[in-house]
């Protein structure tokens, strides 16, 4: 596909696949194409041969009574059979294998992601890392994630297509889904079930960083994220776009946004989707909370999680930290102050 | 809105005016959308005005209500259901080349805001699907299938009325949404919780609800009519493996409308109950559990795909074997993998949701059934192809239509099977992969049956040919503007983007989405040739008249009588002694035979049921929509009144006596005799009367 090879925008599709899973979904495409043009081709072949061979005012046999052949039957019932037959194994031998649901396998322990869908945005919670992230996905790259979802609205649709499947994302119910990233990198995630007039700006962005930035990120964020209060949490119910939500919460117009969505005319530049909005903790239990309707308690923060590495004061300087390596998100280091 | 006016209007005020949006807040793009908006609203309003006009201009209203509005005649309830759908697919088009338009500017904005393109997907698909599809196939039905089996009318007349009745007025609903908005933006399959009053509590989701309804409602009668009628009213002779194969099609679809139909009902019902009475059954809390309404929907929906194309495959069947002038390859297979499609069709609807969490190996049987759905489906496909081979192939315009179909329809196959490997349907699921999936089984495979069917029993309801320049143009339009406006989405739906998004942020998805514009104006062009082939055809209706009604040199027992056919179709039922019974009939001289004697005729009287059910369907579903409550309970004791005074009627028929039908059918058999048969390769000429020589096996010709 060297159109999609050759487009500006980097990992859109399984066809460049950056995961095991995305890798096996392109290898299945191409197969059950290749499987199936078995009985497709012949139709696209012989179609025009025959119109034309046996067009009103030529010279080809002509049996109007012919209805029957056994020799014809055996094989238009036969050949679809068999490769229905071929079809129906490996849809079963690939279904039970990509089960969004089915853990990978890898020598090291997945990480641990709660994901919760809002209008309009994504909320990623870190429960081993005490933080959390909006419509940004940080993971370290060559290690499973384990991702738990709910929804604080409408059903929607969690795809990341270059890492692997997508997976509803619905209230009230937690459903399950397993990635891993070959590489670092950069590739585009969405909601994919329409959910209100915001739906299309519903993106996010998943970060694959190695081990080492992994931890560095995320000590970075403990030390210097914005802290989650309830006046987040309501911003985050009330029906916003990420470039809303980072204004209210950088005190530009919050009185403007609460409350009622907003008008897709005045809504900021496209530059304001990039705002990052990291937290360094969040309520203990906040996904469980919102997956069974209660109101989370904010007596508990995951502030006094132990970390599993001491804090480098290198990674505190952006100039020097390990996360300049990836320019994306060297740019989109926390720039408003902390509330 | 003070309380003296709330109860005559309900909820509905100056804010539902397509206007009214932008004259609160007059940024340029509700400027754009609101011109666009009033624009369609005035189409409906004046469309409306001319049609009232013109009636009255031409003093048409009696011969209106008389011919067609109280006939209880399946020919015409027929023609009037394939009108209403011609009206909604050009209103439909256009929505679909106004989104094709918007996605084609749609990198970072376009000129739609995000809840009028809402609006446009729902109503397109909404359209498309119940008002488009359903009254298309069920017009045809209703025109051919009795004429095929040899019988007078449905079963139930006025039943028939009734469902076009329902239909109109779940249509008329639709059209009302246009001038006092908005209508639903959740989609054609209006999942909740989103169409749930939490997250949509505007008249929107009441206006989809309702016209929903009104056409399941209509769709569930017209199966049982139709499936009554092919069990009881069979011409004598007419065994099970001698019916048409479209005959055979229509029985499918009415026994998968009638167990397929009541679901979405009752799923509709219940959302409403949801809505308007604070139930709690498809809510997030409080017990609720939207899955199940979701689970209800593709129980109705995924029969639903195929109550849409058999009716298609029927056609074909008839286009491919009268146009091959050949009889049909393999009849027992092409019944029995109807019947098997008819029967698969009801265990595969989860593959519409393989991506809601429920576990592997579920899904792997659900995608394994869906792909067994294939193998009758290629058989067909294969059976058609050799019904070609070794025929004699007029490509007429229902041939053009029928080969596009043959090509096309199997790629979209090729994709639907694509989407029934659960792993693949992961990356694909809810994106244009799907979106170009489905279109590309309805346009060549519904769309394109019945625009073939239409080119094919046109002449013999009106008694002369459609032009034929014209057909062909519109044909190949539709199938290049198709290719052109849907294998984009294809790419675009490999490359991410997802289904029913406004705008989107990646430049690599604006070369396709361009394309596709270019394919949708085709669509829009070949739309234009069907207007002006009808036009044309319209204004040489004397030179292309063929009153002897058998143009094609048909097979089937419609092609045995005068175009357009007595209201009592046959003079004498007749007796069927094979299969593709006319063709038999003439290949032994028995064509066009003098009966021994003329019977009198009793038909069903007129009545106003139809029109009733039309006028109260539409007032209790825009009440129920705006919270008129004195308007709904108006509507239904009328309704209710209505039935109930039927049952007292006593004049449900009317009798013609033997000696008018004999008159009429010796004038037409001598005009018959009077006429010079014309071969096949004049068939497209003025000569063509209706009176064919059919062509002669081994013969070069």
């Amino acid at each position: 596909m060297p159109l999609i090879a050759g487009c500006s925008d980097a990992h859109l599709s399984f066809l460049d696949p950056q995961g095991p899973i995305a890798a096996a979904q392109r290898q299945h495409f191409w197969w059950v194409i290749a499987i199936t043009l078995t009985v497709v081709l012949p139709v696209l072949v012989l179609t025009p041969l025959i119109l034309w061979r046996y067009r009103y005012g030529g010279r080809a046999r002509y049996r109007p009574q012919w209805e029957f052949s056994l020799r014809a039957d055996l094989a238009i019932w036969g050949i679809p059979l068999l490769v229905f037959a071929v079809l129906a194994t490996l849809t079963w031998r690939s279904t039970i294998a990509l089960d969004p649901y089915r853990p990978l396998v890898s020598d090291q322990p997945p990480l641990e992601v709660q994901v919760v869908g809002f209008d309009w945005q994504w909320l990623f919670l870190y429960p081993e890392q005490g933080i959390a992230t909006v419509d940004e996905l940080v993971i370290p790259a060559g290690r499973p994630v384990s991702l738990r979802l709910t929804s604080a609205s409408v059903m929607q649709g969690f795809f990341v297509p270059a890492l692997g499947s997508q997976i509803d994302v619905m209230n009230h119910m937690v459903t399950r889904l397993h990635l891993e990233a070959d590489a670092p990198g950069v590739f585009p995630g969405r909601n994919m079930q329409y959910s209100g007039k915001e739906f299309y700006r519903q993106r996010f962005v998943t970060r694959a960083l190695s081990a080492d930035a992994f931890a560095d990120f995320t000590h970075q964020v403990r030390a210097q994220g914005r802290s989650f209060t309830p006046e987040v949490f309501s911003l985050l119910m009330a029906k916003n776009t990420h470039a809303a939500l980072a204004r209210a919460l950088d005190g530009t117009e919050t009185a403007a946004i609460t409350g009622r969505a907003r008008q897709t005319d005045d809504a900021g530049s496209p530059a304001d989707d990039s705002t990052p909005l990291r937290f360094k903790h969040f309520p203990s239990g906040l996904f469980e909370a919102i997956a069974a309707h209660r109101a989370p308690d904010w007596s508990q923060d995951t502030s006094s999680l132990s970390t599993t590495r001491p804090l480098s004061p290198d990674s505190l300087l952006p100039a020097s930290s390990p996360l300049s390596i990836h320019p994306a998100l060297a740019a989109a280091a926390p720039t408003g102050a902390t509330p | 809105m003070n309380d003296s006016t709330h109860w005559l209007l309900g909820r509905l005020d100056a804010s539902a005016l397509p206007f009214w949006d932008a004259l609160q807040h007059p940024t340029t793009k509700n400027v754009i959308n609101a011109v666009i908006a009033s624009g369609a609203a005035s189409m409906v309003v004046l469309g409306a005005i001319a049609v009232v006009i013109g009636l009255t201009w031409t003093r048409r209203w009696g011969w209106l209500w008389r011919e067609w509005l109280t006939s209880p005649d399946h020919k015409k309830i027929g023609i009037m259901f394939i009108a209403l759908a011609l009206v909604m697919l050009a209103r439909a088009v256009i929505e679909a080349v106004l989104m094709r338009l918007q996605q084609a500017f749609g990198l970072d904005g376009g000129f739609l805001t995000a809840d009028h393109f809402g609006q446009l997907f729902t109503t397109h698909g909404t359209i498309m699907v119940f008002f488009m599809a359903m009254p298309f196939l069920t017009g045809m039905i209703n025109y051919v299938m009795p004429l095929q089996i040899g019988t007078r009318d449905l079963s139930f007349p006025v039943m028939n009325q009734i469902s076009l009745g329902l239909t109109a007025a779940g249509a008329a609903v639709v059209m009302i949404s246009l001038v006092l908005a908005p209508f639903s933006t959740g989609g054609w399959t209006g999942y909740p919780t989103f169409t749930g009053h939490a997250a949509n509590p505007g008249a929107g989701v009441d206006y989809w609800i309702w016209a929903v309804t009104l056409s399941t409602l209509s769709s569930t009668l017209s199966g049982i009519n139709f499936a009554v009628t092919i069990y009881k009213r069979r011409a004598p002779g007419m065994s099970w493996m001698r019916l048409p194969l479209f005959t055979w099609t229509a029985l499918c679809t009415a026994i998968l409308m009638i167990f397929a139909m009541p679901p979405l009902t009752v799923a509709t019902a219940l959302l409403a109950l949801d809505r308007y009475l604070d139930f709690h059954l498809f809510t997030a809390d409080m017990g609720g559990n939207m899955m199940n309404y979701i689970n209800l929907f593709w129980a109705f929906g995924h029969p639903e795909v195929y109550i849409l194309i058999l009716p298609a495959f029927g056609i074909f069947s008839e286009v491919f074997s009268t146009f091959a002038g050949k009889t049909l390859y393999g009849y027992k297979a092409l019944v029995i993998a109807t019947l098997a499609i008819a029967v698969l069709s009801f265990t595969v609807w989860l593959h519409h949701f393989f991506t809601m969490g429920q576990s592997a190996h579920i899904n792997a049987v659900f995608g394994i059934a869906t792909m067994l759905i294939g193998i009758p489906t290629g058989v067909k496909i294969y059976d058609w192809m050799l019904t070609l081979f070794r025929g004699r192939i007029r490509m007429s315009v229902p041939m053009i239509y029928a080969s596009g179909f043959l090509m096309l329809f199997v790629l979209g196959g090729l994709t639907g099977i694509v989407l029934a490997v659960p792993s693949v349907d992961y990356q694909v699921h809810n994106s244009l992969f799907l979106v170009a999936h489905f279109h590309n089984m309805l346009i060549p495979g519904l769309l394109f049956g019945m625009l073939a069917g239409t080119n094919f029993w046109f002449p013999k309801a009106f008694g002369f040919r459609l032009e034929e320049r014209w057909g062909r143009r519109a044909a190949y339009a539709w199938i290049i503007g198709f290719m052109l406006a849907f294998f984009p989405l294809y790419a675009l739906g490999v490359l991410g983007m997802p289904r029913r998004t406004v705008a989107f942020f990646t430049p690599a998805y604006l070369p396709w989405t361009l394309t596709a514009l270019v394919g949708a104006t085709i669509v829009l062009l070949a739309m234009a040739c069907l207007v002006i082939q009808l036009w044309v055809s319209v204004r040489d209706r004397h030179l292309n008249a063929m009153p002897i009604g058998d143009p094609w040199d048909g097979r089937s027992l419609e092609w045995a009588v005068s175009s357009p056919p007595p209201e009592y179709n046959f003079p004498v039922i007749p007796e069927v002694y094979g299969r593709d019974a006319f063709m038999l009939e003439k290949e032994r001289g028995k064509a066009y035979q003098v009966p021994d004697e003329f019977p009198d005729i009793v038909l069903p009287a007129n009545s106003p049921m139809g029109v009733i059910f039309a006028v109260t369907g539409t007032a209790m579903a825009f009440g129920l929509t705006w919270y008129q409550w004195w308007m709904v309970l108006l509507a239904a004791g009328i309704t209710l009144a209505a039935v109930i005074a039927r049952g007292f009627c006593r004049n449900t028929t009317r009798t013609l006596s033997g000696e008018e039908v004999r008159r009429t059918h010796l004038t037409w058999l001598a005009q018959v005799r009077a006429t010079t048969p014309v071969a096949r390769s004049r068939e497209q000429s003025t000569d063509n009367r209706g009176l064919p020589v059919p062509p002669v096996e081994g013969a070069i010709q």
